[in-house]
């Protein structure tokens, strides 16, 4: 059995890596660095990690390249990218290609944290849904799945198409778990825009830190969930159907749905 | 030199009025000479006649001397070359030549071949057969001999002088020969003058052809390659004079087009590579920035975590921590201009975004001796921007106004107002559709920098596509169809060629068909179908009446910009500082005052300062 340790850094900037490895260590965490994308294949040869924190932009391969290894070795710890070219173009692609968040540089010491906490509660609740069996599907998982004919965004926000040309936003009960319950729900008005891969929304866990929902489509808010701003705990109980966020015209939604999952498929 | 199509043409048409001369000289000489011959023929049978006539009396007589006498003397006329008579068995009797009396002459010979050819000789002939062309010697000229056979009458049978028998036909021959000299002269005269025709013909015709073609084909077809010439080389705004209304004219005015389209795309061109090289920037910019920033930011905000109990390290570190957030903005917004995404718009006072704007750049102001004065209205209402991209384009604009006071010192003066404006003229039309959805909006034409809306338009047998300015209420529109085509029949979507017309509806000013695409959620822009024609309307906007704007005026003291610098301002990496500028800092601001739907203009002149004028909407 390897020794395990909770992350792994990967990084081409010292100054970077050295920065994360101080603030999770103050907050208790194991930390290891890898300078590139092959001294982290190394690493996770010789120790097993709960999180990577990868960097897009290395110089031999880039970030992406990376989580193709990991997916063609089967490693599953989850990966959060973080990129100085910080386009939402780059953060739909990290999250569309199999990352579980994207954290922009720069980023204070708290957004890490934050992303760090969700990341390794992501990796707890992945773990426990591990012994599912055909037997007992639903009673072993620890979250409720994004319906089919959703889409989702990495696996935080999803997308359901109606029948208007309009679709509904929200947020994912997995989300929701990794972030430990809701305590306050801020959205954006109508009216505004919303872009494919920047935060629309922010939720407050009850431990008060506040959480970016990265918005799966680009488009026009059309309308916001009424029943959120008296009952936030709605999006909780039932985030795929009470509890929408936004009713949203989408800009291009062919476009989007290219950098979407299906939820459908993820049954199968 | 044959290559060229002048002499070409030239050669052609030589050639072509050469072989036509020549079968017409031919002809010509050949009916010339036969009617010369004909003539002398005729002459030489009168002749003839007459010398029978005038010896046939001497002959009944039987006066051989009067006879030998008058041949003689008829002889020696110059057109006369010899008279002789000769008898039945060929003997010569009389001859205007006495040498030749009483020799023989051979029945075979040419002049008796006619009828003696056959075993029995012929007794009639027509004169024609009579008529012999020949040459006494090789090198001699051609004279022509008529035999005038003398027939037996009773008068010379029953003469009582000898007897010629009653039974004999013919009793002898007068042969006559005249010399074809004089109508040989005439013929090669008229054969030289036809060759002098000839060449004149050719010469002129020549010379009229290479004229024409020089002046009609070569010298256009010159200047259209002197064109290509300059067009390869770089000079578009090169322009071919079009005075021609032929084919070439034609040519030269598409020409003229196919130059002014170019210069347009490589404007265009020249346009979206500075963007895309300004993305490259901003993207190689955000990376190398945004690595130090982490740097920065983590460290002071896990500072700021851990020092909570230092009240006084905690208040430094707030201001190191919210500057860095602002430069992760500042950083954020350069990319966001390269890929024009929109911004994050809250409704904002545009006073305190003023203000902080004005702290940023207070060092700067003082040590440069600016004064900063601000007139601000009290009515401003709050406006719905994005805060930090507003704070944005004041900090420039204030920089900009201090490197343009220079060290002398000087005042820039800050005004805002609000103001009500009609929205026709202002207004952009950001999106535009047909009946199926589909986007008309090109942001390949641009129309005073703004995406135009494209159409398709048939008329007559032509199409082509017609884009049309944006700004609702400028008429600006770009025409891809000749001048002449004023009046569009069919106006479709270019995607799926559904029909923009509107039914059974004419337009008010000029009674022509008229068009209509929508707006979404803002409803149908209808416009006129003739091109002369600049009727435009826009319910939802008419209607509306005036909307409000905030103005914001930043006026300086500085040195002003020149005339020939202000169309290009705001264009990516234009400057006019130097090695000190970017050339970004403008295009920025534009690129920040158009996602906001406003506009930024400028008032400058050398030595009277600069004044730019911001307007935004106060509904989005």
């Amino acid at each position: 059995m390897k020794p395990t340790r909770d992350i792994l850094v990967i990084d081409d900037e010292p100054v970077i890596t050295r920065a994360v490895e101080r603030v999770c260590r103050a907050e208790g965490l194991s930390v290891a660095i890898a300078d590139s994308a092959a001294a982290a294949a190394i690493e996770l040869g010789q120790c097993g990690y709960r999180l990577i924190i990868c960097d897009i932009m290395m110089a031999d391969v880039d970030g992406f390249g990376f989580l193709e290894t990991l997916g063609r070795k089967g490693i599953r710890t989850p990966v959060i990218m973080s990129t100085g070219m910080s386009t939402t173009e780059n953060a739909v692609r990290a999250l569309s290609s199999g990352a579980i968040d994207f954290i922009a540089k720069p980023f204070s010491a708290d957004e890490l944290l934050t992303a760090v906490h969700r990341g390794l509660n992501y990796g707890k609740i992945q773990d426990a849904s591990q012994g599912v069996t055909p037997l007992a599907p639903r009673l072993s998982l620890a979250y409720v799945p994004c319906p089919p004919k959703y889409y989702r965004l990495g696996y935080a926000s999803w997308v359901s198409v109606e029948g208007s040309g309009t679709v509904l936003v929200g947020v994912s009960d997995l989300f929701l778990k990794t972030i430990d319950g809701v305590q306050s729900v801020s959205l954006a008005s109508a009216d505004e825009e919303i872009v494919q891969g920047s935060p629309c929304a922010t939720i407050t866990s009850p431990d008060g830190v506040e959480h970016g929902v990265l918005s799966p489509v680009s488009g026009r808010i059309v309308a916001t969930n009424p029943v959120l701003a008296a009952t936030p705990t709605v999006v909780e109980r039932d985030p795929y159907f009470q509890g929408w966020l936004y009713r949203v015209l989408p800009a291009d939604l062919e476009y989007a749905l290219h950098y979407l999952t299906s939820c459908s498929s993820d049954r199968l | 030199m044959f290559q060229k199509l002048g002499s070409k043409l030239t050669l052609a048409v030589g050639l072509i009025v050469l072989v036509t001369i020549s079968i017409f000289a031919y002809f010509n000489t050949r009916a010339d000479n036969r009617s010369l011959l004909a003539e002398v023929e005729r002459h030489a049978n009168q002749l003839s006649e007459a010398v029978k006539s005038g010896t046939e009396y001497d002959m009944l007589l039987n006066q051989r001397e009067r006879i030998h006498e008058t041949i003689k003397r008829m002889g020696t006329q110059s057109s006369i070359q010899r008279i002789r008579i000769m008898n039945k068995a060929g003997a010569v009797i009389y001859s205007s030549d006495p040498g030749e009396i009483g020799t023989m002459v051979d029945k075979n010979a040419e002049s008796c071949y006619r009828c003696h050819s056959a075993d029995r000789p012929l007794e009639r002939l027509a004169m024609r057969d009579r008529t012999r062309v020949f040459r006494v010697h090789p090198d001699s000229g051609r004279t022509l001999g008529i035999i005038n056979p003398i027939y037996n009458t009773p008068s010379c049978s029953q003469a009582a002088c000898h007897a010629h028998p009653a039974s004999q036909v013919v009793l002898g021959v007068l042969d006559v020969t005249l010399p074809l000299a004089a109508v040989d002269k005439d013929i090669r005269s008229s054969q030289v003058d036809v060759v002098l025709l000839a060449v004149g013909a050719i010469l002129a015709l020549s010379f009229i052809i290479g004229l024409l073609v020089t002046r009609w084909v070569t010298r256009p077809v010159r200047e259209l390659v002197a064109a290509t010439r300059h067009v390869a080389g770089g000079d578009l705004s090169y322009v071919i004079p079009e005075t021609r209304d032929d084919e070439l004219g034609m040519l030269a005015r598409s020409f003229n087009n196919m130059t002014r389209k170019l210069s347009e795309a490589r404007l265009q061109l020249f346009q979206s590579d500075k963007l895309a090289s300004l993305g490259r920037l901003a993207a190689g910019v955000a990376h190398e920035i945004n690595n130090p920033l982490t740097g920065v930011l983590t460290y002071s905000s896990f500072l700021l975590k851990r020092t909570k109990d230092q009240p006084e390290v905690q208040e430094d570190l707030k201001v190191i921590v919210r500057e860095t957030i602002r430069s992760r903005e500042i950083v954020k917004s350069l990319l966001d201009f390269a890929r024009q995404s929109v911004p994050r718009k809250s409704s904002a006072d545009l006073h305190e975004i003023i203000a902080r704007a004005a702290t940023v750049v207070d060092n700067q102001l003082s040590l440069n001796h600016v004064t900063l004065v601000k007139a601000l209205g009290s009515d401003v209402p709050h406006v719905t921007v994005d805060g930090n991209q507003l704070q944005q384009v004041f900090i420039n604009l204030f920089v900009n106004a201090v490197d343009a006071i220079g060290p002398g010192g000087g005042t820039i003066t800050v005004t805002t107002s609000r103001l009500r404006l009609s929205p026709v003229g202002i207004t952009q039309i950001k999106k535009a559709q047909c009946p199926k959805r589909h986007s008309l909006i090109n942001a390949d034409v641009r129309i005073d920098g703004k995406p135009s809306i494209r159409i398709k338009v048939r008329s007559d047998g032509s199409e082509g596509f017609v884009y049309l300015d944006p700004m609702y209420g400028k008429t600006r529109h770009q025409f891809g169809l000749p001048p002449d085509v004023t009046k569009a029949i069919q106006v479709t979507c270019p995607d799926c060629s559904a029909s923009l017309l509107v039914d059974g509806a004419i337009c008010p000013d000029c009674g022509s068909a008229i068009f209509a695409f929508e707006v979404p959620t803002k409803g149908m822009v209808e416009g006129c179908t003739n091109r002369a024609c600049t009727w435009q309307s826009w319910s939802a906007l008419d209607e509306s009446g005036d909307r409000e704007f905030v103005e914001m005026r930043v006026a300086d003291t500085g040195g002003g910009i020149a005339k020939e610098d202000i169309p290009r301002l705001f264009e990516p990496f234009y400057s006019t500082k130097g090695q000190k500028g970017t050339g970004l800092g403008l295009a920025v601001i534009w690129g920040i005052i158009d996602n906001h739907n406003g506009t930024i203009t400028v008032e400058s002149a050398p030595g009277a300062g600069t004044t730019f004028a911001i307007r935004l909407p106060v509904e989005p």
